[in-house]
């Protein structure tokens, strides 16, 4: 059985609908790349996911469990984080408060976690008392991605991880990503640096127009050339 | 030395229990903003209420033949902090609440919640008519502590009345307690979280509701303390802090809406330029006529400002720093 | 889905605001049988005032989206000027120093303009930065300080010598318009400052402002008599007191005076209503609605909006001045403690919100509504406790003290209700803006 299941998902904002009909599976073992062009409902996925938008048709299993409309206060404790694109630090708090935030839904010590997390992201040991809004960009993406790690997620989900990193830090950030994986998390994950993702990606999804128009592992998504003429800019 | 001491007892001593107040009561409306969003007008109003509740607590204690060596008011804060925390609470869910879900603007908010301030201040009259009473019920007396200065060549004592040393116990203690609640506890930091950003804390999986019942709670609770104390200090009336609630406002955001720390510093420094622009520095300065040249006498009265325009004086401030500064005297709030 | 919604199921606000002025009516007069055509008449005249001031708040609030929570400030203002206007001359003023004393503080004060003016223009010279804030705010202190010196010693001479400086002993109606035209120079200065800051900053600074105005009104004894009110002012229509001269008797020449106070005010606001009507629907009303529904896209079709705000908040604030004045010749005093945010602001704001803000139809339905409501609850709530006092009474519990100080103050109740409701069950007010013409 699927960590999660998509069910041709349909959701929106209130008014028309951005997402008409989308599935996907993932396991705890993938990594999953959501791409597609401006406005395909990409990181809209990840929201209605996430209960951050109204689902008003298909279904979201997460660990076999219905979870459409419900909210991060319940999802979190579930097993499930999300890293947002833009704003997802707070910037008063130091490193350290961050994080601590990120295990705000676990009552017990997260000590060990903490540790995990830091080990995974070395720069930021030195910085801990120092508050997230004096950080670089990477290193904000980071304490982004150790927060949403603090809740021992079984799927970690990443709105355009990339986004705004200059080229070194967007490959340390796509190990890192591999590694979190590797680590036993699984990854679903929207990416502009599309031929990049895919490269790591043991599933792709291809949507557009909120459905999905391909789907595989990503290596089959890069070589194929309708995908390529279409969505990876030849 | 008297003149010193003549400055102690009229700027330090009253701007520091002036400033505790502005301080108490402009936390609670920092709080608030930066949960909440919006610029909770009826805080004023919630201090008077606290005073109230004290007073009628005070009241029934005293009644029941309960005596102490401090005020009876004091002794039942704790009980009173606990019921304007509730009777806070209570007013959120029925007034601001329902609109927040209806995902009103904040101005809206604003506009309610001078509804709210009218429905506290009339039924409070309603119930209590318009009178002015005293916090110390059952014949209580007012301490009054004289310190004697003619160790020092003073022929006048520096005097601070009981209610006065309590509020800066209190206040201490109070802003003690937040500072730890908010750096070190794990609904604090969540409070400032939010604050900072309101979508990842939800993103996070912190309870918001949690910590909008959290953030009532220490305003309400923070609100009934200064109430309180001030009604202790001077005497309890129906509107004994809606002539405040603009300093206050004032006050937070000088040091910032959203920012505890500011709020405090924020309402000593209104505090204190009330105090001094009225302050007649002629007393002080007396002595210097014996050296001055004839005709050059210092006037009997060398006030900034006049008596009458004291609370003028934080409004100009208040204006002054929204068009100067609007995010506060201290650097990046996160609004 | 549903993309394509089914319109929404909407009163006709025609027949809607029909059947409310008819239900208007029917409570006017009932209320004039029960309390008499006087008392009636008196009520209309501050109502309609109140109706006048309310339009100016919806040209703000609900044609441009502005925030004013000064409109105590701007009534008071009004009220000042009437009193200088139109109160007769005080020749104990004019035959004494006092003209002299105070053309020297007007001196004194022109020179702290100037001297506040030029260090604002230091940089011209070469001062910039840190020490050109250093320097405004020397030049603030020592303009402050050089108008104190002159004001203070002419303040206390006009005070001990003349009482104050009286008035100009003009008409009545020249008094409303110096009223306007004063409470047009502090907005625009207001607007300059203000306007630009977030909307909830906003109303903390204009509440801020007023009670400025209104400390400075109330503590310059020299000119508004401060606290001991000026009375009695002029009317621009017959007083009572002419009616009686011609024998007419006393009760009947209250109705008199106060219905030809009446014909005068609706005249005048006849005439502004159909003014701000016209505006509302023409292209200016059209781009101010623009601006206050989305001002960043209005700016980026070049439209300065910050000068079109500035004529919102000017014009808005003229009724408020003018009607401030009305009610303060209409009740022949000016008492500046009399003045509180509650009774004026926020009476106003309850006006507009409860009648539907950027309907005038509906602000005006709503400011007679609100003024009714206001005016009554008091001896309603007076009712209400003497039957709840003779209930405690005869269960032992002796009767409630204070009867009517207590009641006056449902009102004040009754009003945070009255918002506290709109705002959660009717949020558009009674007869809402219509917003359909660009769906049709």
């Amino acid at each position: 059985m699927s960590l999660i299941v998509l069910d041709t998902v349909v959701g929106g904002y209130g008014g028309a609908p951005i997402l008409n009909g989308v599935s996907m599976a993932i396991d705890k073992s993938d990594i999953g790349v959501v791409v597609g062009p401006n406005g395909a409902g990409k990181s809209t996925t990840l929201k209605a996911i996430f209960g951050l938008l109204k689902v008003t048709g298909g279904s979201i299993l997460f660990k076999g469990k219905e979870i459409a409309n419900s909210l991060p206060d319940r999802l979190v404790p579930m097993g499930l984080s999300f890293v947002p694109q833009e704003k997802n630090v707070f910037t008063s708090m130091s490193v350290n408060e961050n994080l601590e935030m990120g295990a705000f839904t676990r009552r017990d010590d997260f000590s060990d976690t903490l540790a995990w997390v830091y080990d995974m992201f070395p720069p930021l040991k030195d910085k801990r008392r120092q508050p997230a809004g004096e950080l670089s960009g990477g290193q904000r993406q980071m304490v982004a991605m150790g927060r949403a790690l603090m809740s021992k997620p079984d799927l970690l989900m990443l709105d355009e991880p990339s986004a705004g990193l200059s080229p070194r830090y967007v490959i340390e950030i796509f190990e890192t990503i591999v590694s979190v994986n590797k680590a036993g998390v699984g990854i679903l994950m929207v990416e502009q640096n599309a031929r990049q993702a895919l490269g790591f990606a043991s599933k792709g999804f291809v949507l557009a127009s909120g459905q999905n128009r391909f789907t595989g592992t990503g290596a089959e998504l890069l070589a194929d050339p309708d995908v390529a003429k279409s969505f990876l800019g030849g | 030395m008297d003149e010193l001491i003549f400055f102690i007892n009229r700027v330090l001593i009253s701007g520091t229990v002036l400033g505790s107040i502005y301080a108490l009561g402009a936390i609670g409306v920092t709080l608030v903003f930066g949960i909440l969003r919006f610029a909770h007008f009826a805080h004023g109003d919630m201090m008077t209420m606290g005073a109230f509740t004290a007073f009628v607590l005070a009241s029934a204690f005293a009644a029941m033949g309960f005596s102490a060596p401090v005020p009876i008011a004091f002794i039942v804060l704790p009980l009173a902090m606990a019921i304007t925390a509730l009777l806070a609470l209570g007013i959120d869910k029925g007034f601001y609440a329902p609109l927040r879900d209806r995902g009103a603007k904040p101005v809206t908010l604003l506009i309610a919640s001078i509804g709210v301030t009218l429905m506290i201040q009339g039924l409070i009259r309603l119930i209590f008519g318009s009178s002015t009473r005293q916090m110390y019920v059952a014949g209580e007396a007012k301490d009054i502590f004289r310190i004697d200065m003619s160790w020092a060549g003073g022929t006048r004592p520096i005097s601070i009345t009981e209610p006065q040393v309590l509020m800066f116990a209190v206040t201490f203690l109070a802003v003690l307690a937040l500072h730890f609640f908010l750096t070190r506890s794990r609904l604090g930091k969540a409070m400032r979280a939010m604050a900072d950003n309101a979508a990842l804390a939800q993103v996070s999986g912190i309870n918001t509701q949690l910590v909008v019942v959290v953030t009532w709670v220490i305003a309400g609770s923070l609100a009934c303390l200064a109430g309180t104390m001030l009604a202790l200090d001077v005497a309890l009336m129906p509107d004994l802090a809606f002539n405040i609630v603009l300093p206050i406002f004032a006050a937070a955001i000088v040091g910032g809406l959203g920012h505890a720390y500011g709020a405090i510093v924020g309402g000593f420094l209104i505090a204190f330029a009330e105090t001094l622009a009225v302050f007649n520095w002629t007393a002080v300065l007396r002595p210097l006529n014996t050296i001055l040249p004839e005709g050059w006498a210092l006037p009997p009265n060398l006030a900034l400002v006049p008596t009458e325009y004291k609370l003028t004086v934080a409004f100009i401030i208040l204006v002054v720093t929204l068009l100067v500064r609007p995010t506060g005297i201290f650097k990046g709030a996160s609004t | 889905m549903n993309a394509v919604a089914a319109p929404r199921k909407e009163p006709n606000p025609v027949r809607r605001a029909v059947l409310l002025f008819a239900a208007m009516f029917v409570l006017v007069v009932g209320l004039g049988y029960v309390q008499g055509t006087a008392s009636i008449g008196l009520l209309l005249v501050q109502a309609f005032a109140y109706a006048l001031i309310a339009l100016g708040l919806n040209i703000q609030w609900g044609y441009g989206g502005l925030f004013n929570f000064a409109i105590m400030g701007f009534l008071m203002v009004g009220g000042a000027s009437v009193v200088f206007v139109s109160f007769p001359v005080n020749m104990s003023f004019w035959n004494s120093d006092g003209p002299l004393l105070l053309g020297r503080a007007l001196i004194a004060f022109l020179i702290g303009v100037a001297l506040v003016f030029a260090a604002r223009r230091a940089d011209r010279i070469g001062i910039r930065g840190r020490w050109k804030t250093a320097l405004t705010v020397l030049a603030w202190f020592v303009a402050y300080i050089i108008y104190r010196s002159q004001i203070d010693p002419a303040a206390a001479y006009i005070e001990a010598n003349a009482g104050f400086v009286g008035g100009l002993g003009l008409h009545p109606v020249l008094g409303w318009v110096f009223g306007g035209l004063l409470a047009a120079l502090i907005a625009w200065w207001m607007g300059r400052i203000c306007l630009g800051l977030r909307t909830d900053y906003l109303a903390i600074a204009t509440i801020g402002i007023s009670e400025i105005l209104r400390a400075l009104i109330k503590n310059m004894d020299w000119l508004t008599r401060g606290t001991a009110a000026v009375a009695p002012l002029p009317w621009p229509t017959p007083i009572p007191q002419d009616f009686q001269a011609n024998g007419v008797p006393i009760a009947e020449s209250f109705i008199y005076a106060r219905f030809g106070f009446l014909a005068l005010l609706i005249a005048v606001l006849a005439v502004v209503f159909v003014l701000v009507q016209r505006a509302y629907g023409g292209p200016w009303g059209r781009m101010m609605r623009a601006i206050r529904d989305n001002h960043i896209a209005a700016a980026s079709m070049g439209k300065n909006v910050t000068g079109r705000q500035i004529e919102l908040f000017v014009l808005g604030s003229v009724l408020m001045g003018v009607g401030g004045a009305i009610l303060v010749t209409f009740n022949q005093i000016f008492d500046p403690s009399g003045y509180q945010p509650i009774n004026h602001t926020f009476l106003v704001w309850v006006m507009v919100i409860v009648g539907g803000a950027g309907n005038n139809w509906g602000v005006l339905i709503g400011a007679l509504l609100i003024y009714i409501v206001w005016v009554i609850s008091d001896p309603i709530a007076q009712l209400l406790f003497q039957g709840l006092s003779g209930w405690t009474s005869a269960i032992g519990w002796g009767a409630i003290p204070e009867i009517d100080s207590r009641a006056l103050q449902m009102r004040v109740f009754v009003l945070g209700a009255v918002i506290a409701l709109a705002l959660r069950f009717a949020p558009r007010g009674l007869i809402p803006e219509r917003t359909g013409e660009a769906r049709r």
